[in-house]
């Protein structure tokens, strides 16, 4: 509770939370008041922002509004199962390469280094690009987070190998718990604040990843996203016909989104430090 | 009456850290037996390894070169070593869990016996242990680590202790971070323990005071290297090594001079 | 500054001093002083009750207490560092005559903090900045005093201090975790006391180093004490005999309260308070006949200093307690040339 109060006095983390609730809304509750509604034709193709479509239509005639409403809600969900998987991984092998150290510890380091000299792009479109049918939404981000674990599985790393030589992980120890034991119960509570903060980041990226590789035409076949909504703007030239509501709009949603997160994990930094309290 | 062999025997061991330039030795050929029901004193100021041989009778470091060895054997199993060989830590708090209660801790102790006795006796045993140094159950119910005070903590660190009554115990400096009047109650618990329990000590300290009061036999440590061994009265009031010299001058004991220096005592500057 | 200068207060409760001109203004003077803190409870915690003592220059003043005991409240106290939830009840804490209550904390910190006082904080050698150079420490702490942004000429100063106290150069050019925790502590020393501040609180500025590094951080502190970088010092500890060496007068300290305040000579070798006694009585030396002496060990805590204390502070522990003593409360009165706070004090 005290720990919610400090952060509610840091600026930073009202801007980031406000943003981010912005976008939630956004995606969640304004279509309780505003007809979503992507598949019928509207109007002509890429018509201007006007009193009942405000911000026009797309190539199709479709209303833009509905159609960033529904990429916003694509793009979020996307970012969240990344992060969350990505998190999972990269704590995972990180708690275990920090803790055991060794042989175990340097395997790991390995495969982390792999993928990180690996541009995580250049391995989002190989595999995208291989899997011809059912790019759905979940396994775009099954790919992002099975590349993009890399940065937490370090951060975890450290955080873990630090807290190894401490004197209650030797008591538990020589108590007899075993390695599952004390990484869940001695290592995970201490750096569970810390995760928290790189699951944040995780999703952040995702989120920047989708719409990177959406953006490319190696997308989401069957959903629309930001991404997708950004890459049709850009097969049907829309910037150079001016129809920048077609791709300004969602190029903003992304960056907002994910500029939220960053301010929040930012904020949280100064309050959830990974230096143990008492 | 106590065993004939060696509790502790080390022949030549070397243990190092790091590698190449920042290669560390921390014990440097150190050899020394410890007898059966001793109380033994390793002594010196920081870096000088006493922590790291310390860790070695735990088995939580193997030696990189010679031998330790624990009852004539070198230390294989872990878990049957630790249901002999158990061990005080410095800082009560650092020890514990900060996010589970005292009680759930002491219960994990449990952890180490081979048949884990049922939940009815693990109640009654850690109310034992509770009761052996002097606090009623009651009075930790439901608390956390913080909410005592060093002196308790440290009293739960002996409770431990009386729960799992292992063979030797490693002290590793157990009253430094407790207040000047409580420590004496301290070393009567673990006293207490050791003549119940039929224990061998090894107190590791950087306090000579305190090593010269409570062991049988001490051993001064230097960078890795035993410098001086034997009888308190020996090796505290005889020393033959410049180290340990160096150590006994480093107390501020308030009968002999500490400073060369002139106290200045109450005088004015214009 | 005002100047009180025959007003002076020489309270009933005055302490011996050797001889010296009457009439000027003690360096430092704390009256009456009472400190509690807020919990988030709405809890009244008194953390220091009543503590009165004076300080001329040159002096040093040791106070003895164990955890708890409220020595670390009392130095921010001393230095006029009421930050929330620490608040002042009553008394008056003076800097060479100039009061610290009631002034905005940023001036006390601008005016007073490093320059008239300084103050080495507990465990300050492992709070150190880690991504800072030692040299980028003191630059800091120079430019928030003076308005200096002149980084050579901080850097020279520094060089300099650290030359006189014969510490290597190199060590402001490293990193906190580059050097070991007694540079470190002589380190912060130095920068602490680089503005030549006329008093010095030290708050237990060699608890967690050993005895050897412990020997060579004195040793410093009383250098610069002799090279005239500062003349007054408090110096706070649990280990009383330390004080011994250290300290002019000693003040032993107990749930908030002064219970004996002599000159070295009186508390070490003639305690006369219980709490004082037994402190002495726990000590273990190395010395022919210790091992058969079983040290004194006193049973339980200090009290609740959340809930009002009826009587003596110390009755619950004190070995030679008298029924009056749960209902009297004690105060400070002079029983062999000291103050003491027992009425059975002999």
């Amino acid at each position: 509770m005290k720990i919610l109060i400090n952060l509610l006095k840091t600026p930073a983390f009202v801007v980031g939370i406000g943003l981010f609730v912005l976008t939630l809304l956004m995606a969640y509750v304004f279509p309780v008041f505003y007809p979503v509604d992507t598949i019928t034709r509207v109007g002509m193709p890429y018509m201007g922002p006007s009193a009942q479509h405000w911000l026009g239509t797309n190539h199709l005639g479709i209303d833009m509004v509905s159609l960033l409403v529904k990429g916003l809600r694509a793009s979020l969900y996307v970012g969240l199962l990344a992060g969350i998987i990505a998190t999972i991984v990269g704590t995972l092998l990180g708690i275990y390469a920090g803790y055991t150290g060794g042989l175990q510890d340097d395997i790991i380091n390995l495969i982390t280094n792999l993928f990180i000299v690996i541009p995580q792009m250049v391995l989002l479109i190989l595999i995208s690009s291989s899997v011809k049918e059912g790019r759905s939404l979940a396994l775009i981000a099954f790919i992002i987070g099975a590349t993009g674990w890399t940065w937490s599985a370090r951060a975890v790393r450290a955080q873990s190998s630090s807290l190894k030589s401490r004197d209650h992980i030797s008591l538990a120890k020589i108590n007899g718990t075993g390695t599952f034991g004390i990484v869940v119960k001695h290592i995970l509570p201490y750096i569970l604040s810390y995760v928290f903060m790189v699951f944040i980041m995780q999703t952040a990226s995702g989120i920047l990843s989708e719409a990177a590789i959406s953006m490319i035409g190696l997308g989401p076949y069957d959903s629309v996203s930001l991404g997708t909504i950004l890459n049709e703007a850009m097969r049907n030239e829309a910037l150079t016909d001016g129809a920048w509501w077609a791709f300004i709009p969602a190029a903003i949603l992304v960056t907002i989104t994910a500029f939220s997160l960053y301010v929040l994990n930012n904020s949280m930094e100064g309050v959830f430090n990974p230096r143990l309290r008492k | 009456m106590p065993v004939e062999t060696d509790i502790f025997n080390a022949k030549n061991v070397i243990c190092t850290f790091g590698h190449g330039k920042k290669l560390v030795k921390a014990i440097d050929d150190v050899s020394f037996g410890i007898k059966d029901q001793e109380i033994v004193s390793l002594v010196g100021g920081s870096g000088c390894g006493k922590s790291v041989l310390a860790k070695i009778m735990l088995g939580l470091i193997k030696p990189s070169s010679g031998q330790f060895l624990y009852k004539g054997n070198e230390i294989k199993n872990l878990k049957t070593h630790w249901r002999e060989v158990q061990a005080v830590f410095q800082d009560p708090f650092s020890c514990f869990n900060q996010f589970f209660t005292i009680r759930s801790q002491l219960k994990d102790s449990f952890g180490i016996f081979k048949k884990k006795p049922s939940k009815r006796e693990i109640e009654d045993r850690v109310d034992q242990a509770l009761l052996a140094v002097n606090i009623k159950p009651p009075e930790i119910e439901g608390k956390y680590p913080f909410e005592l005070s060093g002196g308790q903590m440290q009293r739960m660190l002996l409770a431990r202790i009386f729960i799992l009554r292992p063979r030797v115990l490693i002290a590793d400096e157990p009253t430094s971070m407790v207040d000047a009047c409580v420590r004496a109650n301290i070393l009567d618990y673990l006293m207490k323990i050791k003549s119940e329990l039929k224990m061998t000590i090894v107190f590791i300290t950087h306090d000579i005071g305190l090593a010269y009061y409570v062991s049988d036999r001490m051993f001064i440590m230097h960078k890795g290297k035993i410098v001086e061994h034997g009888s308190p009265d020996d090796v505290a009031l005889k020393p033959k090594n410049p180290h340990t010299q160096q150590l006994l001058d480093d107390i501020p004991d308030i009968n002999k001079k500490w400073l060369e220096r002139e106290q200045k005592v109450l005088n004015v500057v214009e | 500054m005002p100047t009180i200068e025959s007003n002076n207060i020489q309270s009933t409760t005055s302490e011996q001093k050797s001889p010296q001109t009457k009439n000027s203004v003690p360096i430092f003077e704390v009256k009456n002083l009472h400190l509690h803190y807020l919990t988030r409870f709405g809890e009244k915690i008194h953390a220091v009750s009543d503590v009165s003592f004076s300080m001329d220059q040159g002096e040093v003043l040791g106070i003895a207490g164990e955890s708890g005991c409220g020595k670390s409240t009392l130095v921010n106290g001393c230095m006029g560092l009421f930050i929330p939830p620490l608040k002042p009840t009553s008394g008056d804490v003076l800097v060479s005559g100039e009061s610290l209550m009631n002034r905005e904390p940023d001036e006390v910190r601008r005016n007073v903090l490093g320059r008239k006082v300084a103050m080495i904080p507990q465990g300050a050698f492992n709070s150190l900045n880690p991504t800072r150079k030692i040299k980028d420490l003191a630059a800091d702490m120079i430019e928030s005093h003076e308005n200096t942004k002149d980084k050579k000429e901080i850097y020279s100063r520094l060089r300099e201090r650290f030359r006189i106290i014969g510490m290597d150069e190199s060590i402001l050019n490293s990193y906190p975790i580059q050097i070991t925790a007694g540079m470190r502590q002589r380190s912060v020393i130095a920068i602490s006391t680089l503005l030549n501040p006329k008093m010095v609180i030290a708050d237990e500025p060699t608890s967690a180093l050993d005895v050897t590094t412990q020997k060579s951080v004195i040793k410093m502190i009383f250098e610069l004490l002799d090279k005239g970088v500062f003349s007054t010092m408090i110096f706070i500890t649990h280990e009383l005999p330390l004080l011994r060496h250290v300290a002019g007068r000693i003040a032993v300290m107990y749930a908030g309260e002064f219970v004996e305040l002599g000159t070295t000579d009186q508390v070490i070798f003639d305690p006369r308070h219980p709490y004082t006694k037994a402190l002495m009585g726990s000590m273990l030396s190395a010395e022919p006949g210790q091992r058969q002496r079983k040290p004194i060990a006193i049973e339980g805590a200090p009290p609740n200093l959340a809930k009002p204390i009826e009587g003596c502070r110390f009755a619950d522990r004190c070995p030679v307690v008298k029924p009056e003593c749960k209902k009297n409360k004690q105060v400070m009165r002079i029983v062999a040339d000291r103050q003491v706070r027992c009425q059975y004090a002999s």
